[in-house]
């Protein structure tokens, strides 16, 4: 754990440097990385689009760019956030490089799955790329029919082929973890030593590989319809496109969970290591994941109130959405709780997950809103839905995904970020979400629609507080990609477990070795054990 | 002990586990193709639902004799899967080769067959897409049936193409006798694959063919 020595020790990193060695790796933290580098990429393409709506949301009238522009923005953003930021991003970064250590791994299951899984990932986003490319697609990021078949004329057939095959590499990496946890763990690891991260990531496998399937086959009917006119969702030979959106919301529901689970795993993770005490109610957390990827199958109709779907049906629909929050707040009250007497530091990581617990809260209770039949069809398709949404997928995920990369950043990179730094962020990332988004709320209740380029002129004021509020946004996500990337060169070098955590990932050196232990681990307690860690501390000091 | 360590990928401890990994991979992975063909059976059940007649009528349309055939083509190739995974087990490299191109070569006739019908569907018109047009009389959603009977077939074809190839590379590494009592979990693995694409075969038969045949 000397800091010195690692330095020289052989490592995932330096033990071979070339391009080649990195392409075709078979390690799982150098998948991590790769996929990593892949999904910051574009989140930057996403999020520029977005940034674009917000600068043509300015001002009320349509100046900065066309309404068929304005049309591929929303649906560019919305497509590559989704599908190749929102969805990898947790599970194939942090996931990927630590799940395999957590449980005392040399590795997934299937190392070479788990590299095709990134080929699959890059084949599928050349696809999405190339509809941009070819001049965009405008049907928004559902792909609704039967607009998206039979009357829009832009890239639908490649945008839906590159989903499709994104698709495989959820797939791939769900099979992966599933496999991976219930056959690698190391001697001792028992079910319930299992890190917190470790449980949310294998609830979100177990819907990645049951649900991704249903979008794979629908967005094919989606793709085919559009280039041969064979017409599965065509009213006019009988076809329904009411059962389009149960087959998208089908995938697309438990597909938000794929995005906040493993989000809510790293808050247990930075809670625990933060307030240095053990989660409280360990067992009730880890099956709150199970329930939620249980239940979150059966809720897919609350997106379709106002579609004319029975009456009956939403009814059932909307009291099983209220029955989804429960899990959900179980873990907000359980991470409450695990705060009480702890001894707090607020490093950044912990900030972020602060501010993750602040701004799921408000998103998921916006969400026990929607869930309502009657203020649900008030409020549908206006900006409060958009708010709800980016407050569980930005506010929550990217939040988590930021505090969980500086956590774990020692151990990935064996640099120290500057800390300083890192909680300046935090706090100016949590005021400009919040400056963004809270007037969306007010807008949506005030009518607002959604996907609009041009808005009636009253709502300019709060409008503007949101497009302030995306600039500091922005800063405040371009500060972390600049002091990461500078510390990772001319950062203090990490000593192997800088926050004295009791994980197994920690147990190694920083960067681990190529194996990730040095000696395969024997477990001896249980998960978030700090007890036991000050013991063993005071065996060694002693 | 020693010999079968060798074996190991470094990344596992002993043969027993990196076999029971493998295994439960494959039927993960299996559960996710099952969702993906259930994708379209709810499709499929929806619509008859909805359209009963059109689907009784779309049915008989259907060669109910090749459909007959290639089903007895596909359970006797899981029985020759099932013995070439035997051989294996024995060790009987020259029978494991002959089951599995006796497999491949089922295979391949399904197929031939299945493209017969195809082929006869678009001289007849029928088949969406290209110069579909229905005879006078029937209902315009027999069309949707059609549909979904090509999507539904071609899906299942894919997978046994799909198939056909992996069971050929096991018969060429079978040949050069990478394949022994001890590990032989690839014949296996490519068996439950092959034989859940016969399952499903085994549904859309019924569902396709023979809604209303009385």
């Amino acid at each position: 754990m000397e800091t010195t020595l690692s330095e020289s020790k052989p490592n995932y990193l330096n033990i071979s440097t070339t391009i080649r060695s990195w392409l075709l790796t078979t390690d799982h933290k150098r998948i991590g990385i790769l996929y990593l580098v892949s999904v910051i990429f574009f989140f930057a393409i996403a999020g520029t689009a977005a940034a674009m709506m917000r600068l043509e949301l300015l001002t009320p009238r349509g100046d900065l760019v066309q309404p068929e522009t304005y049309n591929k923005l929303f649906t560019m953003h919305g497509v590559i956030m989704v599908w190749f930021f929102m969805i990898p991003a947790i599970p194939a970064v942090l996931g990927n490089f630590f799940i395999p250590m957590m449980i005392g791994a040399r590795d997934v299951a299937f190392p070479k799955l788990n590299l095709a899984s990134w080929y699959v990932f890059i084949v599928g986003a050349m696809f999405t790329m190339g509809a941009v490319v070819t001049g965009g697609i405008d049907t928004g990021w559902t792909f609704y029919v039967p607009y998206s078949t039979l009357y829009s004329n832009t890239s639908v057939v490649i945008a839906t082929a590159g989903v499709f095959i994104v698709g495989f590499s959820s797939i791939f990496t769900g099979i992966n973890f599933i496999v991976t946890i219930h056959k690698m763990r190391a001697p001792g690891m028992t079910w319930f030593r299992l890190p917190l991260f470790v449980w949310s990531n294998y609830a979100n496998s177990l819907i990645m590989v049951l649900a991704t399937p249903i979008l794979a086959i629908t967005v094919l009917l989606i793709g085919l319809d559009h280039a041969f006119g064979i017409g599965f969702f065509d009213p006019s030979t009988g076809g329904d496109p009411i059962l389009y959106q149960h087959l998208f919301w089908f995938y697309s529901h438990p597909a938000v969970y794929i995005m906040i689970l493993p989000a809510m795993g790293v808050i247990s993770e930075l809670i625990s290591a933060f307030s240095r005490s053990r989660v409280f109610g360990y067992k009730v957390v880890a099956f709150s994941s199970l329930a939620i990827a249980a239940l979150g199958f059966m809720v897919w109709g609350h997106h379709m109130f106002v579609s004319g779907q029975s009456p009956y049906a939403s009814t059932v629909f909307s009291f099983l959405s209220f029955v989804v929050a429960v899990p959900s707040a179980i873990k907000v009250f359980n991470w409450t709780a695990t705060l009480n007497k702890g001894h707090i530091s607020f490093k950044t990581p912990m900030l972020y997950a602060l501010g993750f617990i602040g701004l799921f809260t408000v998103g998921g209770l916006t969400g026990v809103m929607l869930a309502s039949l009657a203020f649900d069809v008030h409020v549908t398709d206006t900006y409060f839905v958009v708010a709800h949404f980016h407050y569980i997928m930005v506010g929550s995920t990217v939040m988590a995904f930021l505090g969980g990369m500086h956590y774990w950043f020692p151990k990935i990179t064996g640099k120290m970020y500057p800390e300083r730094w890192g909680q300046f962020s935090a706090i100016i990332i949590f005021v400009g979400f919040n400056l963004t988004f809270f007037p969306q709320f007010i807008l949506g209740l005030e009518g607002m629609p959604r996907r609009y380029y041009a808005y009636p002129p009253e709502f300019q004021v709060l409008n503007v507080a949101s497009t302030a509020g995306a600039s500091i946004l922005a800063i405040g996500y371009i500060l972390p990609l600049l002091y990461l990337v500078w510390s990772v060169f001319k950062g203090a070098p990490a000593p192997g477990n800088p926050w004295n955590s009791p994980s197994l990932e920690w147990q190694s050196t920083s960067p681990p070795p190529k194996d990730n232990f040095d000696e395969p681990p024997v477990v001896t307690h249980e998960a978030y054990d700090y007890a036991h860690m000050a013991q063993a501390q005071g065996a060694l000091d002693g | 002990m020693a010999e079968s360590q060798s074996l190991v990928a470094h990344h596992f401890s002993t043969l027993e586990q990196e076999h029971d990994a493998e295994t439960m991979g494959m039927w993960v992975f299996l559960a996710t193709e099952v969702l993906f063909f259930g994708g379209l059976f709810s499709v499929y059940t929806v619509y008859r639902v909805i359209f009963p007649g059109a689907w009784d009528a779309g049915s008989r349309i259907l060669d109910l004799n090749l459909g007959t055939l290639n089903t007895a083509v596909l359970l006797g190739s899981s029985l020759t899967m099932a013995l070439a995974l035997h051989a294996a087990k024995l060790g009987n490299r020259r029978t494991m080769v002959f089951f599995l191109l006796v497999t491949a070569s089922l295979g391949t006739l399904f197929l031939g067959v299945k493209g017969f019908e195809y082929y006869h569907k678009y001289t007849e018109h029928l088949l969406p897409g290209l110069g579909f047009q229905l005879p006078n009389g029937m209902p315009v959603q027999v069309g949707l049936f059609l549909r979904m009977y090509f999507v539904m077939t071609a899906l299942h074809a894919f997978h046994l193409f799909v198939g056909i190839g992996l069971v050929l590379v096991l018969a060429v590494f079978g040949w050069r006798g990478k394949f022994t009592p001890l590990k032989h979990s690839p014949v296996e693995l490519i068996g439950l694959y092959w034989h859940f694409v016969d399952i499903v075969w085994i549904f859309l038969f019924p569902l396709l063919y023979l809604i209303d045949r009385s």
